[in-house]
């Protein structure tokens, strides 16, 4: 990643990096489908509400109280319907719907600030939180993977919109901000 | 020493940094630190504008944002911003600033004989003169009556800069750096709560900083606001922004502020945003917005010279300027006499002090007559003499029972009002905050907030420096703890030296002698309103506040009633013979002061203003030289144009390619949900006018959605993929509509069902290869699967792969030909379709765009929902009476569409129309009647909802929904033209093309 870091360069030590496609999954259910979801990636459970998870398999985001953004780490749909079995639940694969962008630097989280209501504090944001919002007028899901770094995914025809945006608001971003 | 009135050894300004500046065309010299009001009063200029309606000759009455005379265009070209304040412009070199409204010199004005005809112009003059010819208002009166009026020239020129927008979030926000603003941010700040203090100068202190009297912890004022100031800075969870100013007070504290980041350098970084607007989602508001000093309403209050006593004392102390050399005094209030002392140690020679009150006897008193101050009391100022600047006034004596005698003339060159202060309520009222009148101050103060908000200091009434102090940090230590912080030591300074607060002030129109029908007194400088427009007004019958408000412009526009508030509440009430708190309170609207667009618009300019979401053939199609539409946020391909064609010969072309052969056409945007889980059939059943149950796997069915008043919400192709799994389309615009119904239904209705929604819009990339030929270009490019007319029948639908890509293969038609809507992976679909392409080419595949696809679709009949419907008809309307399940228990809409008037004969039906030429184009939206020259009104039969002209007929067609039409066929209409004779039309069929449906299943 070192290299694309340097060309995407938005702001001082800050980059913005479209990563390349890998798979996606929405699965919903009640709890019995999401557990078992979480214990297919090697987590112990779903992950509570509005985290993040990384087990073995891949990372689980808890969008929605019935609700996860699978990432695994291998793209096997059959497997997943094979550990969820009888249990009711929703798996669709979305990953050319989902477009990531990487955000990482010591300006991420104000530049985010530009673009989205949420407090970006990490008392009110800490590592291993996401969730759904916007991202100006485009829907987003927002991860913190790391105190300087942002997981970011929109869908795909929004993508060239958002990274402008971000570009945008890294502008200027170092002048009288926000350092509280 | 730049300038005659430049007092050595006071004022904040940096003489060591000497800055030039130009102002209509001239150069001044003023120091660091200046405004451009404070540069030019330094030079002896008060004349700095003209007024709005009567092009008066205006100098600043204040030294900060409540200015309502000085307004000046600031930069050049497309930079140019009018109506700035020239008592808050900063100066710095190459500023270039110019007056307003003058013409064609500042101090000399044609429209200034305005003036002379002000007997004609009273309030609300243009109801009543400019009535008759009608036909003038539009073409003469209004034009010139907005050129004569109003104030600066707008940029034309896009703007260069550009703006940012940020979120912010804090415990305790903080607005106002005064004195109680800063204790209250102390307060909080030491608690460790997130603080933001807010101020709208350049610099902390706020009124402290005109105070050369007052001690502090035996510091000077000055010296007290550093010291806070820095502690502030010094505490990692404060932030502190100057030229910072809030604005608008939204819903659950959600507080808009504006701060200037460029405006006051001469070389700003080009990457700096010019403004910032941050809204900030505070837990708890301590609003410290202080008080400000009303004007008093007297003949000539407006003339160059005269200004408040506060704003006096604030050049003098912070810009080091005097006024003039010889002032006069007119107060109501104690505080003036500070003033007077002040200018006279530095060398201003006070001519008077006329007081309105009869015993003025506060110690500040006593030690201005021991100065040798002459003081008048029971002494009103009858009027101000002078044109470009005031030269002499008439200073009057009032007798015990109010009436006024013969005065004596004063010669100065300045006077300074002191009407005694009006709390700021501005940002209270805005948080739907409740006031209530005192009737000691006379003033109205915050009552009940509504939100988490509360004020100090000032602006609650409180004007002794040490109660401001204290209910500051009382206020931010509040706050901190209402917002969950822990305790810590309030800051407690000591004042010492302060004068005590007079509880003094005066509303209304000074006592006068005569009646001065004649006389200009100000109540709103920047609107022009005169005390007896006020009065005029209540004559007329206007008794509410809000009415004479309206009627008279009193406090309208950027003003906000700042300084002319509580003075024309006074005339009001007086003239009423109502107490002021009967006669009410306008409401304060935001913006507190003006906001840039351009700082409302922020980010969301040019290409950002909204998403532009591109389909996946997008470039493909770009390359291909086509013309775009926008469809929603879409960008789709509406025609491709071939050699030099225009739209009709395109679209006759692309058109006659899908009858003839095959047409490619990218069908992305059509919204898409995966409707899964063991309920799905149910759920669809439910939410569907249409049954399900019996759909089979791998088979596809036209759904339709009503809404609960069954009128037909949206429709689309549905594919059953598993038992449990449902490949659901929706319309292109419809889709996020589609998606929240579902989900609104699923979450409040139907919670106990199995059964869970994802778009899937963007994961399928959607190839719609159209024609005759599809499926001999298709065939050899799916691997290993027979899409013979057998195996995949029309409505079939098949799961497998094309070139190792996975795909869903509908065969469904929006044209009428035979038809495969191919979806393969989004980001997949771009070498998919090259594929398509390749293979097609031989046989004349031909790429379509929305036009194109329109015209085929109304050859057919096939509805467009938004197009033939209009969110008022039923599917038996639009000729889908056959979708409606008869057997289902129920269906979104199932009860309204069994209400006899959506079942009535003479509904609105779906027909076709054909023109006796068949040249002849109707227009869409055309009314349909049944006589040609029926005189009007007359009530329409229906309306054409599409219309086209059609390659394959050769001819014009046109779809229409009419009264009972499908029982009218062949029955004569007309469609009256806005020019010309009625178009003549005949109801047919709205199946135009291939009325028996073989083509599609060939």
């Amino acid at each position: 990643m070192a290299r694309s870091m340097a060309e995407g360069m938005i702001a001082p030590d800050t980059a913005l990096v479209r990563e390349r496609q890998s798979p996606r999954y929405v699965l919903q259910g009640r709890a019995p489908a999401l557990q078992a979801a979480g214990r297919l990636l090697g987590l112990d459970d779903a992950p509570a509400l509005l985290r993040a998870a990384t087990g073995a398999g891949g990372t689980a985001l808890r969008l929605g109280p019935f609700e996860l953004l699978l990432l695994p780490q291998a793209d096997d749909p059959a497997g997943i319907e094979a550990a969820l079995g009888a249990v009711p639940h929703s798996l669709v694969g979305v990953s050319d719907r989902n477009v990531t962008l990487t955000l990482e630097g010591p300006w991420a989280a104000r530049i985010l600030s530009g673009l989205c209501p949420l407090d970006f504090a990490e008392h009110a944001f800490p590592v291993g939180m996401a969730t759904r919002s916007v991202l100006e007028k485009a829907d987003a899901v927002f991860w913190r993977t790391a105190p300087h770094r942002f997981h970011i995914e929109v869908w795909r025809s929004f993508v060239a919109y958002a990274e402008n945006g971000i570009r945008e608001v890294a502008r200027g971003i170092t002048f009288a901000s926000l350092a509280i | 020493m730049s300038g005659a009135f430049r007092v050595s050894g006071r004022g904040r300004v940096d003489t060591a940094r000497p800055v030039s500046f130009r102002f209509d065309g001239r150069t001044i010299r003023g120091y660091e630190g200046d405004t451009v009001a404070s540069a030019l009063l330094a030079q002896g200029q008060h004349l700095m504008g003209r007024s709005f309606k009567y092009h008066r000759p205006r100098g600043p009455i204040s030294a900060g944002s409540d200015e309502p005379n000085a307004l000046i265009g600031v930069g050049e070209g497309a930079r140019h911003t009018p109506n700035l304040r020239a008592t808050q412009v900063e100066i710095h070199k190459g500023l270039v600033t110019v007056s307003q409204n003058r013409g064609p010199r500042l101090n000399f004005d044609v429209g200034a004989i305005n003036t002379w005809l002000a007997p004609l112009f009273p309030a609300g003059f243009y109801y009543k003169t400019f009535m008759w010819p009608r036909g003038f208002w539009d073409k003469v009166y209004e034009p010139v009556i907005r050129r004569a009026a109003g104030l600066g020239k707008v940029a034309t020129a896009p703007d260069p800069d550009h703006y940012a927008l940020h979120y912010a979030h804090c415990d305790v926000l903080v607005i106002g750096g005064g004195p109680a603003g800063l204790t209250a941010a102390l307060a909080a700040g030491r608690t460790g709560a997130r603080v933001i203090l807010c101020d709208e100068t350049p610099e902390l202190g706020g009124t402290l900083l005109s105070d050369a009297h007052s001690r502090i912890d035996g510091l000077s004022a000055a010296e007290w606001v550093a010291k806070a100031g820095a502690e502030l800075k010094a505490l990692p969870n404060v932030q502190v922004m100057t030229r910072c100013t809030a604005f608008n007070y939204g819903p659950h504290n959600m507080v808009a502020l504006n701060q200037r980041l460029t405006e006051h350098l001469a070389t700003p970084d080009p990457a700096m945003p010019r403004e910032r607007i941050w809204q900030v989602r505070a837990a708890e508001v301590v609003v410290t917005a202080g008080a400000l000093e009303r004007p008093l309403v007297f003949e000539g209050n407006d003339r160059p010279g005269i200004l408040l006593a506060t704003a006096a004392r604030t050049y003098l102390n912070r810009y080091g300027v005097l006024p003039g050399k010889c002032a006069v005094i007119v107060t109501a209030d104690d505080s003036a006499y500070r003033v007077a002392i002040e200018l006279a140690e530095a060398g201003v020679r006070i001519a008077a002090i006329a007081d309105l009150r009869a015993n003025p006897d506060a110690p500040v008193v006593a030690e201005a007559k021991a100065r040798g101050i002459v003081v008048l009391p029971s002494t009103t100022i009858q009027k101000a003499n002078g044109n470009l600047r005031v030269r002499s006034v008439e200073l009057a004596p009032v007798a015990d029972n109010g009436r006024v005698g013969k005065g004596q003339r004063f010669v100065c060159d300045c006077v300074l009002m002191a009407g005694g202060f009006t709390p700021s309520l501005h940002i209270h009222s805005q948080a739907r905050g409740t006031m209530r009148f005192d009737e000691v101050l006379g003033v109205y103060l915050p009552d009940r907030s509504v939100e988490r908000l509360r004020s100090a200091g000032s602006c609650r009434g409180l004007f002794a420096l040490q109660d401001v102090l204290d209910d500051g940090a009382a206020a931010g230590l509040a706050a901190a703890k209402a917002a969950g912080g822990g305790d810590a030591e309030r800051p407690a300074p000591r004042v010492t030296d302060a004068d005590a607060p007079g509880a003094g002030g005066f509303a209304g129109a000074l006592p006068r002698r005569g009646l001065g029908s004649l006389a200009l007194a100000f109540v709103d400088f920047q609107n022009d309103v005169t005390a007896k427009d006020v009065k005029l007004a209540v004559r007329e019958g206007f008794q509410s506040i809000e009415h004479i408000k309206r009627y008279t412009t009193t406090g309208m526009a950027t003003d906000q009633g700042k300084s002319s508030n509580v003075n024309a509440l006074g005339i009001a009430s007086k003239e009423l013979g109502r107490a002021p708190q009967r006669v009410g309170l306008t409401t304060f609207r935001p913006p507190y002061t003006p906001v840039t667009f351009g700082a409302f618009a922020a980010h969301a300019r040019g290409d950002q203003f909204d998403p532009l979401r591109l389909a996946p053939a997008d470039g493909w199609a770009r390359a291909q030289g086509a013309v775009f539409e926008d469809v929603g946020l879409w960008r789709r391909a509406r025609y491709f144009p071939r050699g030099g064609e225009d739209m009709h010969a395109a679209v006759t072309r692309e058109c006659s390619a899908v009858r003839t052969a095959a047409g490619i056409f990218d069908a992305s945007t059509l919204g898409k949900i995966e409707v899964v889980g063991p309920d799905a059939a149910e759920f669809m059943n439910r939410f569907y006018i249409n049954a399900w149950t019996k759909l089979g796997v791998g088979k596809c069915r036209y759904g339709l959605v009503c809404r609960d008043n069954g009128f037909v919400y949206d429709d689309g192709v549905v594919g059953r993929i598993a038992a449990d799994r449902f490949h659901v389309t929706t319309t292109t615009g419809g889709a996020a509509g589609v998606l929240n119904m579902m989900e609104d239904y699923l979450q409040t209705e139907w919670a106990d069902l199995d059964v869970w929604l994802t778009s899937i819009t963007e994961e399928w990339g959607v190839i719609a290869l159209q024609g005759p030929k599809a499926r001999e270009i298709l065939a050899p490019l799916v691997d290993g699967m027979d899409i013979s007319a057998e195996a995949l029948p029309h409505m079939g639908l098949k799961e497998g792969t094309i070139g190792g890509v996975p795909m869903r293969l509908f065969r469904v038609s929006f044209t009428g030909e035979v038809g495969f809507e191919i979806n393969v992976p989004s980001g997949r679909m771009g070498a998919v379709w090259e594929r398509i392409w390749a293979a097609g080419s031989p046989h004349g595949l031909t790429p379509y765009g929305t036009e194109a696809m329109h015209v085929l679709r109304a050859e057919k009949g096939y509805l467009i929902v938004g197009q033939e419907t209009d969110g008022t008809m039923t599917p038996g309307d639009v000729g889908c009476g056959w979708a409606v399940s008869k057997a289902k228990p129920d269906f979104i809409g199932k009860r309204a569409l069994a209400l006899p008037a959506l079942n009535a004969p003479d509904r609105p039906q779906m027909v076709g129309l054909l023109t006796d030429d068949p040249r002849t184009v109707l227009e869409e939206g055309m009314q349909l009647v049944r006589a040609p020259e029926a005189p009007a009104p007359v009530s329409a039969d229906g309306h054409v909802t599409s219309s086209y002209y059609s390659p394959a007929l050769g001819r014009s067609i046109a779809i229409a929904m009419v009264k009972g039409g499908r029982d009218r066929m062949g029955e004569t209409l007309y469609a009256p033209a806005i020019d010309g004779a009625a178009i003549k039309v005949s109801i047919v069929n709205p199946v135009f093309y291939d009325t028996e449906g073989v083509r599609v299943n060939g």
